[in-house]
Order: C-alpha cells, then structure tokens, then sequence
C-alpha cells in the first residue's frame, strides 16, 4: 500500500483553520511531497464545523485517502466528532485548556498542550493552532527551520515583533512534544522534486490564460468562485478583461457577445447559474459563435448542499438548450487534467464553432493538488479553426478571398464549418440570428419558411459532430485487461478509484478501471470493445440515480453488472468502493451506497 | 464620440446602409421611421458600415438587425444588452447599436437595461415603445397605460406602467432622451448625438403598432408631443429637471434630449486592460516571464 500521511485539522469556520492547513501544505510541498488537501466546510462564514484533510506522500497522493495519522481539533466539537476515527498509530494534539478527549482506540497517541503555560494567550489569539503545528512538526520528524521559514514569510508584512512572537511560539510546542510526545515511527521524508499547489478552480483560470482567455465573466456562485477571484487578480498581468455580470443569463450573453467579437471568452458557474445559460448555450450554438462554460457541480438540486460535492447535473448538461445542436462536454479526470482541459477544449470550439462545456465539481474545483509545475504549460497550440480577422490573430480564410455580398456566413459545406468573419472585417458584412436562417443568414423563420432550407442548415450545423468526434480520442483502460472487476468512473473519481484498484490487487482481486473523460463525444463502440471482454463491470458515481450509467446504456445499451453511489455530499474514500466491490463480487448487492463514517 | 469610430471620406447612401431584405413590419409600423432615421444618422456621420454592429433581441422591432447593411446580431429575447456590453469589451473600436421594444427591454430584459446603463457601456440603446407586445398578437407590455385592454389584460390593465425616461435617469444613464417616429429630422438629430455621445444613450421611441395599440396612436401623440429643444429654459445639464420632466405625461409629453453628461467614464474607458487597443487585436500568448510567475506563485 502507498505510504502516505495524512493530517485533519478542523475547527469552527473563522477559527484560522485554513492558516496552519497551508503552512503544513507548503512545508510537505518544499520537502519534495505530493499532497491531496480536501476542505470539508459548510455555507457558513464564523462557526460551524470544517474538517480540513491534508495528505502527503513521495508518490503522487489523488484523494483524501482512509486513514488520519494526525488530528489537530481547534475545539471540542472537532474532538468529539473525530477522535473515534483514530486507529492505532495515530495522535491527536489538542488545547488540554479548554478541551478535553473522549474515549480513543487502542494505540492512540493523545497529546494534550498546556496552552496557557506555553504561551501568552491575551496576547495571541491562535496561539493553540501554531503551538499545535509546532508539536506536529516534531512529531513528524521535521526541522523547525521549515516552519520558522514559512511563518517568516506569512508574517513579514506584520513586522520583526509578530514574526518573532510567532516563531517563538511554534517553538515552544515543537520542544514540547520533543519533550513529552513520542514522534511517529516514519518521519516525513524528502526528495529533490518541486511542485505546484493549485486548486481545480485556479487550474482551470490559469488554463484559460494558456488558452488565449480574453474574457472572462462570471456571477459568483459556490463552487465556482475560485475561477473569477484568479481571473480578477490577475486580470492585468495576463490582459483579460474581466467582470461581475448581475446574473448568470447576462453571463452567458456576455460571453458570447465578446466571443462573437473574435476572443477567446470562458465563464464558470455551477448547476443554478448554468440553468439560467441554457438558452444562451443555444444561441451559441445557432448562430455558431463558440464559447467554452464551465459548471462546478455541487450537491443539488436547487439550492441543494452549496459546499458538498456531487456529479449530479450530466443530464442537465446533456439537454442544455432546447433543439438539437453540436457541443463538446468534457469532464477534467484530476487537477492537472482541470488545467489542460481549457486549452483543448477551446480548439475544439474554435474549430467546431459550437459551445465547450466543462463538467467540473466542488471536489476538483475546491480541492487541492500538488502538480509538477511542467503539467502548467502556457506554451499551449492554439487553433482558432477558420476564423477571418483583421489581423493576424485568424488563422481562416484571408480578407481578400470575399467581397461584399459572396461572402456566407453560413456557406453549407462537407465539413459543417463555415469560415467566420468578425465584426469589423470590411466585405463581410452579415447579420447572425439565433432564429432559422440561410446560407447569407437571412432568416427563414418569420416572413417565409422553407423546409428544404431548414433541413439543409440542420444538417450542416450536425454534420460538425463527426468532426468532432474525430478529433476526440476514445477512452482507454487502466490496468489488466483480463481483470476480476473493471471499474468505470467519470471525471473527479479517477483518482479515488485507482487507489481503490491498487488497494483491490494487493488484496488478491485484480482490477482495472475505465475512465471517462469525454462525456460528448463519448464513442460508445469504443467503449462496448473495452467492455465486452470483462468479467464483472461496476460504474461508481457520486449521484443518486446513476446518471452516468442511465446515459451509457442510452448510448450503447450496456448494463453493468452493478453500481456504486454516494449521494450524501462527501466524496467516496478508497475503501468505500473496496468494500463495495468486495460484497458485490461475493453477489450480495447490486447497488452499494457506502455511508460516509467522517460527520462534516 | 464613441472611441475609436472611424469616418469614411466618401459620402454614403441610404443605399449603402439598406439589408439584404425588406422590413415585414406591418404597413404603417412606427418601426419604418426609426429604421429610416438610422439609417439617415448613419450616412450623415460617415461612420463605415463594416465597423457598425447593430444588436437586437426578439420581437417585431428586434428584427432591426436584418434590415440594416450594418454586421448584425439577432440575439435572444432581451439579451441584446448583455451581448452588446460582451461585444463592446472586445472590441471598442466597434459602434454599437442595440434595438428593441419595450417588452424586450423592460419586461425580460430589465435586469440588463438597468444594469448596463449603470455601467455606462458606450452604445446607443434605441427601444421602439408601442406600448404592446405586437409579435405575440397583442398583449400587456410593461408601458402599457392602466385600464388598456389587450388579449392578456381583456378588462383593462390593473399595474402602473414603468416609466422609461424616469428609470434611465435613475439608473445612471449618461444620455436620455425620447423621439417619436412620427417626428423624422428631431428622431435623426437625438440619433446621431446618441451615437457620439460617449457612454449609454438611451433613447426611447414612440413607435406606434397600427395593429394592437388603438390607444397610443399617431392620432394620440401628434399634439401631445412638444420638443425639449423647443422649450429655451431647458437645460439637459441638470439632473433634476430632468427627473421632473420625465415625469410628465398626459397632455403635454416631453420629446427630445432630457439629459446628457459627460464626466462619467465609459465602462471600456475605465479599464486598464484595454490601455493597448482593444482585446480582440492582443496577443493570445501569456508573455512568458508571467507565465512562470503564475506558477511560481503556486510553489
């Protein structure tokens, strides 16, 4: 099994979880360490309850994994509602002024600060949470030096007294449990490699950039918030325009207006915001301006669990507008993959001209990961497909090859493209409606109709999609392909269902696990090939209905052999599908929920 | 004068500014005299055609776009702001036309109209009012008079009008004006000062539907309209006069240009990333030096 450590800090929102859970990020990221960090929280500004997992290997770490070696509770609550998920091997650091511990397992290590003695609480607030990561930092069998480092750095701005105050602090809890706490057998180790900490919401803003964003708008809404305040904040390095819209509708309108100027637009959202774009997803399509939405799923419907995670709108995706339309639908598989998705999926638009939806969750979206910085490539292709422009930014037909009145917006060709001229380019005046229209864009809905003409813009506007799906790869398999079990999972759940392969193979039980990234074009007949070969199919999501599996059987007629859902907000752990697999390969279910043991 | 507009030194036509097809507005239409004051406020300010954009929504007067030799959008059913203030951003260089009715604009665009003109995003808002949704056959609109009897409303409408010129001033547009189609050269003049003031002009049009509207008539406007320009005490400097003008109606209507400012800068004007020309002319490329400090700051 993969050795990793896992830490959980939780607390009361406002209570500085969020502080120590990047100080110890950044000390395990200069130490050459992958990490996973995971927030669990809820819609809440001051009080609640956040658990905040963060987990660190030398081998690449993609979930919140099963187990805590490390529980730093910040109150009460945050003991009684954790302490019993220690096992063996285990410690807890806690506040023995003002908190105290419940019955804990066998071989659990309990470490109680005496705050008050160690430090001057009148004068610093936090006091128990740097103390706390003092002690951890010991225990973990890590220099001080990291952590002095990097509370110079966080305190730097507030002069030489608070950095000092601060160090000192730390200090005295590292001595502390130098003195009284026994350090855990395998201290943290270290390698030469450097990573980047990046959230999905910041991958995919950053991507954007690579991508050539111009524009970017957004109305803010949880999940997807993380997107606008990386764009706002580095708006002027990267020369994007970007702004708040007063609702999703003008979002989406927005977007495509600038988009029909001739930039690269973008706008993120999640299930609510992305109801209220659908019918501007349709114009997008039908007056075939390209522009690339990304959706942050969160646990719906409505309103729903706004800080929870699920993978519950793909059908809402998959009937976004009304009527029949090209678009490609991508579901980035892990954080790196939310970076290198934007880029694509935008050539693919540009050169489909047709809308790209990104089909994210709040568990990429707000998660964390550590990426090689090389995965961060800003030196992207860019393919704008035939697009006309004044200067040298098209790479479509020349401004010469039309005059006034040859030139067809929506010139019916074999490929379904039709070359795209923007505003502003002499000779090729024309007017785009998002009713019916022809060639020249005249309509043929209002005055006169004309069901000869209809049909054949129909299917030029569809022929597109055998474009697309040529130019989308089909999807592979990991692992044996004689396995026991194939596990078959979308976007955010490739990580936790890889590990729970790994885990599944050491345990006797070959596995191996399909991965869907491309949810349109989804190339059902590549798929049935996989499929057809094994023993015993399960598809894991994170919804209640089984959306995806309704979908691939709607597709390709395929049923699996079972299931496995969660639908309570929180992601699947590893041993969550472990268990399943295990009880449906010995047919006991069909349908595992596995219950979700951390209360957040 | 909105940035960037270019002029042609060549005298255009009216022929040069006519679409590819003829208007199917019903004979009669209040919409035949806003599209021929465009039209003539175009030719007039030698603005090339190519560099026009003229967006509109859905509805009779939202087919504007079609009639126009101008790069047109036929957009969504009171969306035409949101995708004018999108198109705008991108590229400044472009006039931009917005055109609609009073259903699009106020009823299920409202949220944009105000919204927009608090923005001051440099376009020319021209709303043909006819009191009624004529496309749908006849129904209520938000500037329906109380007690007007349409298909929705058959004994008489019960909610108070919204008040355009008076919701414009609110909001913070920086031109308001209203014109009569009936009244071509004054319709002409508040066209071409919408067009180079810099900022939202918003400028309401009686546009009288000879179809469903037996109330608002040319018959019911001709004496009730008087000219701003006519009256010498007016000053469209001042707010609150402005304000108070707007709110008169029933005997005397006001038409002309209520108010105007020119110290508010234009929402495109404002933002320094659009120091070096407009976005659609800018590198695609993140200089490289950013790039990495993007990522350096991850690390």
């Amino acid at each position: 099994m993969k050795q990793t450590f896992a830490i959980g800090i939780g607390g009361a929102a406002g209570q500085g979880v969020a502080t120590p859970g990047d100080i110890f990020a950044k000390i395990f990221s200069r130490r050459g360490l992958h990490l996973n960090a995971y927030n669990a929280y809820q819609s809440i500004i001051r009080g609640g309850h956040t658990l905040l997992t963060i987990r660190t290997g030398t081998q690449k770490v993609t979930n919140m994994g099963d187990r805590l070696d490390l529980l730093i509770p910040l109150n009460q609550d945050t003991m009684d509602r954790h302490l019993q998920l220690l096992t063996a091997g285990a410690a807890c650091i806690y506040n023995a002024d003002t908190i105290k511990p419940g019955p804990a397992a066998d071989g659990v290590q309990l470490c109680p600060l005496p705050v008050s003695e160690l430090a001057d609480i009148s004068r610093n607030k936090v006091a128990q949470n740097t103390l706390a990561m003092g002690a951890g930092l010991h225990m973990m069998g890590i220099a001080f030096q990291a952590l002095e480092e990097v509370l110079r750095e966080q305190f730097k701005k507030k002069g030489e007294a608070v950095v000092a105050e601060n160090v000192g602090v730390a200090r005295a809890g590292y001595d502390y449990a130098a003195a009284r706490f026994m350090a855990f057998p395998n201290p943290i180790p270290k390698t030469d490699n450097r990573y980047a900490i990046l959230s999905g919401n910041v991958a995919m803003a950053m991507g954007g950039a690579a991508a050539g964003v111009k524009f970017y708008c957004a109305y803010p809404m949880s999940p997807s918030t993380g997107v606008l305040h990386w764009m706002a904040a580095h708006a002027r390095k990267a020369g994007i325009m970007v702004r708040q819209v007063e609702d999703e509708i003008g979002v989406i309108n927005m977007t495509i207006g600038a988009a029909h100027a001739g930039v690269r637009a973008m706008c993120a959202t999640s299930g609510g915001g992305f109801a209220l774009m659908s019918e501007g997803l349709g114009m997008s399509a039908m007056i075939e301006t390209p522009v690339v939405v990304i959706n942050c799923q969160r646990a719906g419907p409505s309103t729903g669990v706004p800080t929870k995670t699920e993978q519950g709108d793909l059908w809402q995706m998959l009937g976004a507008a009304f009527g029949d339309y090209p678009r490609v639908i991508a579901a980035p598989l892990d954080i790196g993959d939310c970076f290198k998705v934007i880029p694509e999926i935008f050539n693919l638009a540009d050169r489909f001209q047709c809308p790209g939806l990104v089909l994210c969750d709040l568990l990429l979206s707000e998660g964390r990961l550590s990426v090689h910085p090389n995965e961060l490539n800003f030196s992207q292709n860019i393919d704008r497909g035939e697009l006309i422009m004044t200067n040298g930014n098209g790479n479509g037909a020349s401004i010469a090859a039309a005059r006034n009145g040859d030139y067809k917006r929506y010139k019916i060709t074999d490929s379904g493209i039709s070359p795209r001229a923007v505003p502003g380019v002499p000779g090729h005046i024309h007017t785009v409606a998002t009713d019916e229209h022809m060639e020249d864009g005249v309509l043929i809905s209002d005055e006169f109709t004309n069901p000869v003409k209809r049909r054949a813009m129909m299917e030029k506007r569809m022929r597109k999609v055998a474009g697309i799906e040529a130019a989308v790869p089909p999807p592979t398999l990991a692992g044996p392909r004689d396995a026991d079990v194939t596990l078959i999972g979308w976007g955010s759940t490739k990580g936790v269902i890889e590990e729970a392969c790994e885990i599944l193979n050491e345990e006797g039980i070959s596995a191996n696990q399909l991965q869907i990234r491309w949810l349109v074009p989804l190339h059902g007949e590549a798929i049935l090939d996989i499929l057809r070969d094994s023993r015993h199919t399960i598809i894991v999501e994170n919804n209640y209905s089984g959306q995806f599996a309704r979908y691939l059987r709607s597709e390709t007629s395929f049923v699996p052999d079972g299931h496995i859902r969660k639908y309570d907000g929180e992601p699947f752990m590893p041993h969550h599908i472990v268990a399943a697999v295990k009880q449906q390969l010995a047919g006991q279910t069909k349908l595992s929920v596995p219950m979700h043991e951390i209360m957040v | 004068m909105a940035t960037g507009v270019q002029r042609v030194s060549q005298q255009l036509t009216m022929a040069d500014l006519k679409g590819k097809v003829d208007p199917d507005w019903c004979p009669g239409c209040g919409d035949f005299g806003v599209l021929a004051a465009v039209q003539k406020a175009l030719v007039e300010l030698r603005i090339p055609t190519y560099n026009v954009v003229t967006i509109s929504g859905i509805g009779c007067s939202s087919n504007f776009p079609g009639y126009m030799n101008t790069y047109g959008m036929h957009t969504l059913h009171g969306r035409a702001l949101a995708v004018a203030t999108g198109l705008k951003l991108a590229n400044h260089e472009l006039t931009v036309l917005v055109t609609g009715g009073d259903g699009d604009g106020f009823g299920i665009g409202g949220n944009h109209f105000v919204h927009s003109m608090r923005r001051n995003v440099d376009l020319l808002y021209i709303v043909m009012d006819n009191q009624i949704y004529g496309l749908t056959t006849g129904q209520t609109s938000p500037t329906s008079r109380i007690g007007m009897k349409t298909k929705s409303m058959p004994f008489g409408n019960i909610e108070a009008p919204v008040n355009p010129i008076s919701l414009a001033l609110a909001a913070g547009a920086t031109f308001v004006a209203r014109g009569f189609s009936g009244e071509q050269k004054h319709l002409t003049e508040l066209i071409k000062q919408g067009i180079e003031h810099p900022g939202f002009s918003f400028l309401d049009v009686f546009s009288p539907c000879v179809t469903y509207n037996h109330d608002n008539t040319y018959q019911w406007f001709r004496p009730r309209v008087k000219k701003l320009e006519d009256d010498s005490a007016h000053d469209p400097t001042n707010w609150m006069a402005a304000m108070e003008k707007s709110l008169l109606w029933g005997e005397e209507i006001p038409i002309g240009k209520f108010f105007e400012r020119t110290d508010v800068s234009t929402l495109h004007g404002a933002e320094p990333v659009l120091n070096d020309g407009p976005l659609v002319h800018g590198d695609l490329k993140v200089p490289p030096e950013v790039a990495r400090s993007f990522v350096e700051e991850l690390m």
